[in-house]
C-alpha cells in the first residue's frame, strides 16, 4: 500500500533523531542531559529496528536499554549528585590519537559488513507454519532451540551480575572505606590481615557511639 | 508494516498536543514573579541547602536487581508465547524443563540476594 | 509519492480513531476526577463538589479552565528546560499506550455504511468505500509488549519533573517514585506470564478473542476464572503500585512529602498534564486488566450485534477504575519499607510461582 518514499522519509527521520541524539550523549557536559540524550537514540533505534521488521528486538530494545538500564543511569546520577563534568586535563595524552585510529577501523568495519550484507528484503510472507519473521513466536521458537545454550548460559550470567553488584555495592561507604585506608596506613603492614584493621574500624565506631 | 504507522501518527499527536499545551500555559498565565514565590518550597521558610544530596544506595541497588530481574522476564515472554503451540521440531516437556532450568538458577541468585539483605529496606 | 485513495482512507481512518481515543484519554480524568471526588466524599460522610453544575458534574471542567489560566511559575533554582519539558515526557507514552486499546473485534459492518459513502460522494466528489472497520486503531504481533514499552517511559517524566525542581520534596518524592514503579513493573510484567501461556500471543485483540465463549454454557473463559485467578490477585496489586495509588500512594504521600515530584508544580497547565498522564496510565492499567483477564469485550449478544463490543468493554474499564476510588476510600497507606518488602518478598515470589502453575498446568492440558 505505501510505497518505498514514506518509508524512506520514516527511516530518515528515525535515523536523524538517533545520530543527533547521540552526538548529544558526548557532547553535554551535565551527565544528566546526557543519560537522557541516551534515552532518546535508545528509543529512536527501536524505531529503526522496527522498520527492519524486528518487532520484538524494537520493544526490548525500549523496555531493557531505555526502560531499565538507564533507570540505573538516572540513579547514579541523581545519587552521587554527579555536577557538570569537571575540565580535567586528560592523564592519559596518547588516548587522543589513539581514538581516532579506533574511530578508522570502526568506521571500516561498519562499511565492510554494510556492504556485504545483502539488500533484499528478509522474507514475510512465510510458507508452511513457520512464525514470521521478527515476531515474538519467531524469536522463541529460535532461542529455545538453536540457542539454547546461550539462553541457558544467560542464567548464570545474571546469577553472576547479582553476587557481583551487590559485593560492589555491600562495600564500605566512603567515609568507613577511608578511615579504612588511614588505619591500615598507621600501621604500616600493608600485609596484615584485612580482618585486623575492620576489627580495629568496629573500636573505632564504638568510640564514636559512646 | 503498516500496523505500525499509527504509533508514529500518535506520536506526532500528542507531541503537538503537549507542546501546544505548554505555549498555552506560558501565554495564558499572567507573570508577576516575586522572590518568595520562585524559591522551592520548603514549607514557608526559607530553603536549607541544596536539593541535590546523596541518597541511599538502597535506591541503586533496587534498580540494578530490577535490570536483573527484567531481563530474566523478557526471557520468559517468548518462552510463555510459544508454549501453547510448539512446531513439530520442539517437545513440550523439553521447553518446559530448559525455562524450569533457567528459573532455577536465577531463584539461587534470587535467595542469595534475599540473604544478604538487599530487601531489608528499614536496615542500615 | 502515489498517494491512492485506499492509502488516503487508511490514513483518515487511523487518525480519526487516534481522535476519538484521545478524547476518551482527556476525558478520564475529568469524568474519574468527578466521581473519585463524590464518591470518596459519600464513603467519608460529606457531600463533595456539588455546586458547579447539576451534582457538580462540571466541578472538573471548571478546573481544566482554572488551570489555563493560572500563572505558569517557573522556579529559580530549577532546571528550566528539565522543569518544562517533564509533563511532556510524562503525556506522550500516556496517550502512545490508547492506540493498542481492543476495544472490539476486527472487521465490524460499519452502521449506515452506504448512506455515509454517497453522503461524502454528494459533499466532496470522494468515493469511498466504506463497508467494515476495526473497532480498533491498530493490532500487532507484540501489542502487549509495546505498552509495557511504552508505560515504562514514563518514569522518566517522574525522575525528571523530581530531579529537575530542585527542591528536597520532589526529589525525595520522584526517587521515591520511580524506585517504587520499576519494583512493581517487575510483578506486573511477571503477572502477565501466565496470561501468555493460556493465550499463546501477545496480540492483545488475539487475547480477547482467546476469551470469547463459555465453558459449561455458564461461566466465561475469562482469564481471571480459569486458571489465572493468581495472576489476576498479583496483576492487581502492582497495577496499583505502579500506578503510585492508594495504599501505595508513598511518593504523593501530601502528610510528609507536600506533593512529591509536582509540589513545584503551580496548578498551571504543567501541572495538568501531569495529572492527566496519571490518569491515562490508570485508564491503560483497567484495560490491560480488562483484556487480560476479564475477556474484553465479551459479554451477552456481542457476536450479533458486534457494536456493543465497545460499551461492554468500557463498562469493565470502569468498574475496575471504580476499584481504585473505592480502595482509596477504605486502605491506609503503607510505610516505606512495608511497600519494599511486600512488592520484593511476597509478591515477586507468588509471580513466579504463577507461572509455574501456569506451566505445569499448560504441560498437562494443551
Amino acid at each position: 500500500m505505501f510505497e518505498l518514499p514514506i518509508q524512506q522519509l520514516i527511516f530518515l527521520f528515525v535515523a536523524a533523531v538517533a545520530v543527533f541524539a547521540a552526538f548529544n550523549v558526548i557532547l553535554q557536559r551535565n551527565p544528566i542531559y546526557s543519560a537522557l540524550a541516551l534515552i532518546i537514540t535508545m528509543c529512536a533505534l527501536a524505531g529503526t529496528f522496527l522498520m527492519l521488521e524486528a518487532q520484538f528486538v524494537a520493544t526490548m530494545q525500549v523496555i531493557v536499554y531505555a526502560g531499565a538500564v538507564m533507570v540505573l543511569f538516572v540513579f547514579v546520577i541523581m545519587l552521587l549528585n554527579v555536577r557538570t563534568e569537571e575540565a580535567r586535563q586528560d592523564r592519559v595524552k596518547y588516548l587522543k590519537l589513539v581514538a581516532p585510529l579506533l574511530f578508522i577501523a570502526l568506521l571500516g568495519e561498519v562499511i565492510f559488513v554494510a556492504r556485504s550484507v545483502t539488500t533484499t528484503a528478509p522474507p514475510l510472507a512465510t510458507t508452511g507454519n513457520e512464525p514470521a519473521f521478527g515476531t515474538v513466536e519467531s524469536i522463541g521458537e529460535a532461542m529455545f532451540s538453536s540457542y539454547l545454550f546461550p539462553f541457558e548460559a544467560t542464567s548464570v550470567l545474571i546469577l553472576m551480575a547479582m553476587v557481583g553488584s551487590l559485593v560492589l555495592a555491600r562495600r564500605r561507604t566512603m567515609s568507613e572505606a577511608e578511615t579504612l585506608g588511614k588505619l591500615i596506613e598507621e600501621s604500616g603492614k600493608p600485609q596484615l590481615t584485612p580482618a585486623e584493621p575492620v576489627a580495629k574500624l568496629e573500636e573505632k565506631k564504638e568510640e564514636i557511639a559512646a | 508494516m503498516k500496523e505500525y504507522l499509527p504509533i508514529l501518527v500518535v506520536f506526532l499527536f500528542v507531541l503537538g498536543f503537549a507542546v501546544t499545551n505548554l505555549v498555552l500555559a506560558h501565554l495564558l498565565g499572567r507573570h508577576r514573579n516575586t522572590r518568595a514565590k520562585l524559591m522551592p518550597y520548603e514549607c514557608g521558610i526559607d530553603p536549607v541547602g541544596s536539593a541535590h544530596q546523596r541518597f541511599s544506595v538502597r535506591f541503586y541497588l533496587v534498580a540494578m536487581m530490577f535490570i536483573l530481574f527484567d531481563i530474566e522476564a523478557v526471557f520468559l515472554l517468548p518462552w510463555a508465547v510459544i508454549f501453547r503451540s510448539l512446531s513439530e521440531k520442539l517437545s513440550r516437556p523439553f521447553v518446559y524443563a530448559e525455562m524450569m532450568v533457567f528459573l532455577i538458577v536465577l531463584l539461587v541468585g534470587y535467595i542469595y540476594v534475599w540473604k544478604k539483605g538487599v530487601f531489608e529496606w528499614n536496615r542500615g | 509519492m502515489p498517494i491512492d485513495q485506499q492509502s488516503i482512507q487508511f490514513f483518515v481512518g487511523i487518525l480519526l480513531k487516534i481522535v476519538i481515543l484521545f478524547v476518551i484519554g482527556l476525558l478520564s480524568p475529568v469524568g474519574m476526577n468527578w466521581v473519585e471526588r463524590r464518591a470518596l466524599a459519600f464513603m467519608q460522610m460529606r457531600l463533595g463538589p456539588n455546586r458547579t453544575g447539576p451534582f457538580g458534574l462540571l466541578q472538573s471542567l471548571a478546573d481544566g479552565i482554572k488551570f489555563a489560566f493560572k500563572e505558569d511559575v517557573v522556579p529559580l533554582a530549577a532546571n528550566k528546560w528539565l522543569y518544562i519539558f517533564a509533563p511532556v515526557v510524562a503525556v506522550v507514552p500516556a496517550f502512545m499506550a490508547t492506540i493498542v486499546y481492543p476495544l472490539g473485534p476486527k472487521g465490524v459492518d460499519i452502521p449506515f455504511a452506504a448512506s455515509i459513502n454517497s453522503f461524502v460522494y454528494s459533499l466532496t466528489g470522494i468515493q469511498l468505500n466504506l463497508s467494515t472497520m476495526d473497532l480498533h486503531v491498530t493490532s500487532f504481533n507484540v501489542g502487549l509488549l509495546y505498552v509495557l514499552a511504552v508505560t515504562s517511559m514514563g518514569v522518566y517524566a517522574i525522575v525528571m519533573a523530581g530531579w529537575a525542581s530542585n527542591s528536597k520534596f520532589s526529589l525525595l518524592g520522584g526517587l521515591r517514585s520511580s524506585a517504587q514503579m520499576v519494583s512493581y513493573e517487575l510483578s506486573l510484567s511477571l503477572a502477565l506470564v501466565g496470561v501468555l501461556i493460556q493465550a499463546g500471543t501477545v496480540d492483545l485483540v488475539k487475547i480477547v478473542e482467546m476469551q470469547q465463549g463459555t465453558y459449561f454454557g455458564f461461566i466465561p473463559k475469562w482469564y481471571v476464572f480459569v486458571f489465572q485467578p493468581l495472576g489476576f490477585f498479583i496483576y492487581l496489586i502492582s497495577a496499583i503500585a505502579e500506578t503510585n495509588r492508594t495504599p501505595f500512594d508513598l511518593p504523593e504521600a501530601e502528610t510528609e512529602l507536600v506533593g512529591g515530584f509536582h509540589t513545584e508544580y503551580s496548578s498551571s497547565l504543567k501541572f495538568a498534564m501531569l495529572f492527566m498522564a496519571e490518569y491515562v496510565n490508570m485508564l491503560t492499567v483497567s484495560v490491560l486488566a480488562t483484556a487480560l483477564f476479564l475477556g474484553g469485550w465479551s459479554g451477552p449478544f456481542v457476536s450479533q450485534f458486534p457494536l456493543l463490543a465497545p460499551v461492554y468493554f468500557l463498562l469493565k474499564v470502569t468498574l475496575f477504575m471504580f476499584l481504585y476510588i473505592w480502595l482509596r476510600g477504605t486502605l491506609p497507606r503503607l510505610r516505606y519499607d512495608q511497600l519494599m518488602n511486600f512488592g520484593w518478598k511476597f509478591l515477586l515470589p507468588v509471580a513466579l510461582l504463577n507461572i509455574f502453575i501456569s506451566a505445569t498446568i499448560a504441560l498437562f492440558a494443551y
